[in-house]
């Protein structure tokens, strides 16, 4: 189901308040109304409906856990909002690390005066993604602070889930000649915020690529198992800080080919406008993968059959030497080094 | 995109460098004057493929690098302010002061935005009467028509809380400066393509003449760079010395005259202070009496004293093109991205950035 659509099924009940006070976070009156009526009903399951303090969880085997904290601004944006991307950026976290997510925590921090439909619209957006990824937020919380000591709301989600039986995901199985694959083309999310937040406007849209990446990792594990070293997703710091991470970790050189690199035509031109490399721009809905040379090309044609990863390529592979360091080719035959980013891009002045 | 993967064509800049390989018989020095180059000639990898007898010379053209070390230092003590919102391009941020940078004050609350143009300040100016807007103004020709038409704008709509830091520098004069200091060794120079789209090169010939040097006007990516070279090269194998246009899908000899108007409007050229170079006679752009108003220098009472360089950094050598950065004694050790000494290391532009990434390199290629 398309999530307008999704939206349109789950109106928002009436509340007596339309703004978010400090008194929906003092535990009273209001906070059980807004959650009753609202964040519980919602997101209803069998282990969030218990309303105890904590969730209890069957898990057997080895299990991956990940936590991230979400403090985009804006928090819409276009192709998706802050509810989408917290559910996202933690099932994906766990997805890297070759497991199965199954359960999420979901706390919110809002400030004071958020519209109580913007909040709705969150929680709806969070029970689309979360259903879409197939996993079940069972335990939470809220708070309010001040108005000024926040930026509208805040989210941090945990995440667990079961490790895939067959996932042999460890740095140390990466070995010379490994193929270095992205998922789809890079740096759409970072380019799609920066355009609302600093009022940009393009010709064409760029829209947010945030998506839930389990069900992509889970087919390539079901079907290449252990021949999969590594998956990682580039978010902050883009593919650069990356892969830069990865080589130091690994002790050995990463070499990519500039023109193999995956970027949509409007998100190459918003960069060359802005002055911003699409190498250290953020990512959400992207991941990595070294793997063996000889299943490079299948991962690759298993990943165009699906939408969220139709542009799909081999970018690179991992060298022995160059310990450490990432090189790209470009295609005068000159190389150059990818350094790790030292702060945020900073668009040049001309 | 159209215009931009003609100029990124591999196969054709390969020609273009073979034929480089080809014409040139001796040593040459050719300066390319704006950081935007040096960015592309490091980023595309050019410098690591021409021949050892062309040696491409940093010029002085990364505003970021030039801009006084007592102005950034009154820009963060604008920003400091209480009622004041500091707006600025992206890359004046982290621009080392002579006490911590402007990122440093917004994260101790100084509100510093980062802009794409002056037009944005103006408006930011308009929805806060209450508050004074400051547009930190650098660079060369091609930003000063914006930040001219800022003023006009302003003016227009009678605001009275906008006003600039204005440090703008200017080609020409600096180009003479180069060629009169005796440490300086230049055989030729790559002037600044967007500089010229505004200016146009009528400026050039006199130059080109006066120091018999050849001058090619050369765009950024890799093959306007390879020809640009190419085209000086030739000169110099020839032995002539004029200003030829290799950029001419954007620059027309006599510039833009629309935006020389605007700038002719509410500038008037005047001495400036480069940062590691000294003062150059008649090398800037100041506002105008009637646009005094506008001037965030002498709206505010600004007390702060003038802070000397770093002893060690030797930026002002690198941007004449007397040093290369490996030559300083800073460089790569206590001087480095993650803590720059000198301006040249904080922007990608600066030909330190450029050669500290560049360093890495050859290191690790050969």
């Amino acid at each position: 189901m398309n999530k307008s659509l999704f939206k349109l099924q789950c109106p928002a009940p009436k509340f007596d308040f339309d703004i978010i006070t400090l008194a929906h976070g003092s535990g009273g009156l209001l906070t059980n109304q807004l959650l009753e009526t609202g964040v519980f009903e919602l997101l209803n399951n069998e282990y969030l409906d218990k309303h105890h303090d904590g969730a209890f969880l069957e898990l057997n085997g080895k299990i991956a856990f990940s936590t991230d904290s979400f403090v985009i601004s804006p928090i819409e944006f276009p192709g998706g909002d802050i509810g989408e991307l917290a559910v996202n950026g933690t099932v994906n976290d766990v997805a890297m690390c070759g497991a199965i997510p199954r359960y999420l925590s979901l706390s919110f921090i809002i400030e004071e005066g958020l519209e109580i439909s913007k909040f709705w619209d969150i929680i709806v957006s969070i029970k689309y993604a979360a259903e879409k990824s197939d996993v079940k937020v069972v335990t939470g919380d809220t708070k309010v602070v001040d108005k000024g000591k926040g930026d509208k709301i805040y989210i941090n989600t945990t995440g667990i889930g079961i490790m895939h039986p067959k996932a042999g995901i460890d740095i140390s199985n990466i070995k010379r000649g490994d193929k270095i694959i992205v998922s789809n083309s890079i740096a759409t999310h970072g380019i799609a915020i920066l355009s609302v937040r600093e009022g940009l406007q393009f010709e064409t849209q760029i829209e947010s690529d945030t998506t839930n990446l389990n069900h992509l990792t889970k087919e390539l594990l079901d079907k290449f198992g252990d021949k999969i070293h590594l998956f990682r997703d580039p978010t902050r710091g883009g593919v650069a800080a990356t892969l830069n991470e990865i080589a130091g970790e690994m002790h050995k050189g990463i070499i990519l080919q500039d023109q193999q690199i995956p970027v949509l035509p409007q998100v190459k031109a918003a960069c060359e406008i802005l002055g911003l490399d699409p190498l250290y721009t953020a990512n959400e809905g992207v991941f990595m993968c070294f793997v063996e040379p000889g299943i490079a090309n299948e991962v690759v044609n298993t990943l165009r059959q699906h939408e969220e990863s139709k542009n799909a390529a081999v970018i690179g592979e991992v060298i022995d030497d160059k310990k450490g360091k990432v090189l790209i080719t470009n295609p005068m035959g000159g190389k150059r080094v990818v350094n790790m980013p030292v702060g945020e891009q900073l668009p040049r002045i001309c | 995109m159209k215009h931009l993967t003609e100029y990124r064509n591999p196969e054709l800049a390969k020609k273009v460098l073979k034929e480089i390989e080809k014409t040139a018989t001796r040593n040459w020095k050719i300066m390319e004057i704006c950081g935007g180059q040096t960015h592309s000639l490091v980023k595309n990898g050019i410098l690591s493929v021409l021949p050892e007898n062309i040696e491409m010379l940093h010029g002085p053209g990364c505003p970021v690098c030039v801009t006084p070390l007592h102005l950034i230092d009154k820009a963060i003590y604008l920003a400091k302010e209480k009622d004041v919102i500091l707006c600025s391009f992206g890359d004046m941020l982290r621009v080392p002061g002579s006490t911590g940078s402007l990122l440093e004050a917004k994260a101790k609350g100084a509100d510093v935005r980062i802009l794409y143009s002056p037009l944005e300040a103006v408006q930011i100016a308009r929805q806060n009467p209450d508050k004074e807007v400051v547009f930190f103004a650098v660079g060369f020709e091609t930003t000063a028509p914006a930040n001219a038409l800022s003023i006009i704008h302003a003016q227009k709509l009678g605001l009275k809380n906008y006003s600039i830091l204005n440090s703008h520098v200017l080609v020409p004069p600096a180009i003479k400066a180069l060629m009169e200091d005796p440490l300086a060794e230049i055989d030729a120079f790559l002037a600044a393509g967007h500089v010229c789209s505004i200016m146009g090169y009528t400026q050039y010939h006199e130059l080109a003449e006066k120091y018999k040097i050849p001058i090619v006007v050369t765009g950024f990516e890799p093959l306007d760079l390879l020809q640009g070279i190419l085209a000086a090269v030739k000169q110099l194998e020839n032995g002539t010395h004029f200003v030829e246009n290799q950029y001419k899908r954007i620059v027309k000899e006599e510039g833009n005259l629309e935006a020389q108007n605007i700038i002719e409007k509410v500038y008037e050229t005047g001495n400036q202070e480069w940062r590691g170079i000294g003062t150059i006679p008649e090398s800037g752009w100041h506002l105008k009496k009637e646009f005094e108003g506008f001037d965030a220098n002498k709206k505010f009472n600004i007390n702060i004293d003038k802070v000397p360089e770093s002893e060690i950094c030797i930026a002002g050598d690198v941007m004449k093109g007397v040093k290369k950065p490996f030559q300083c004694p800073a460089f790569g050790k206590t001087c480095t991205p993650q803590n720059p000494l000198g301006a040249p290391m904080v922007s990608s532009e600066g030909a330190c950035a450029a050669y500290y990434n560049f360093r890495n390199m050859i290191k690790i290629i050969e």
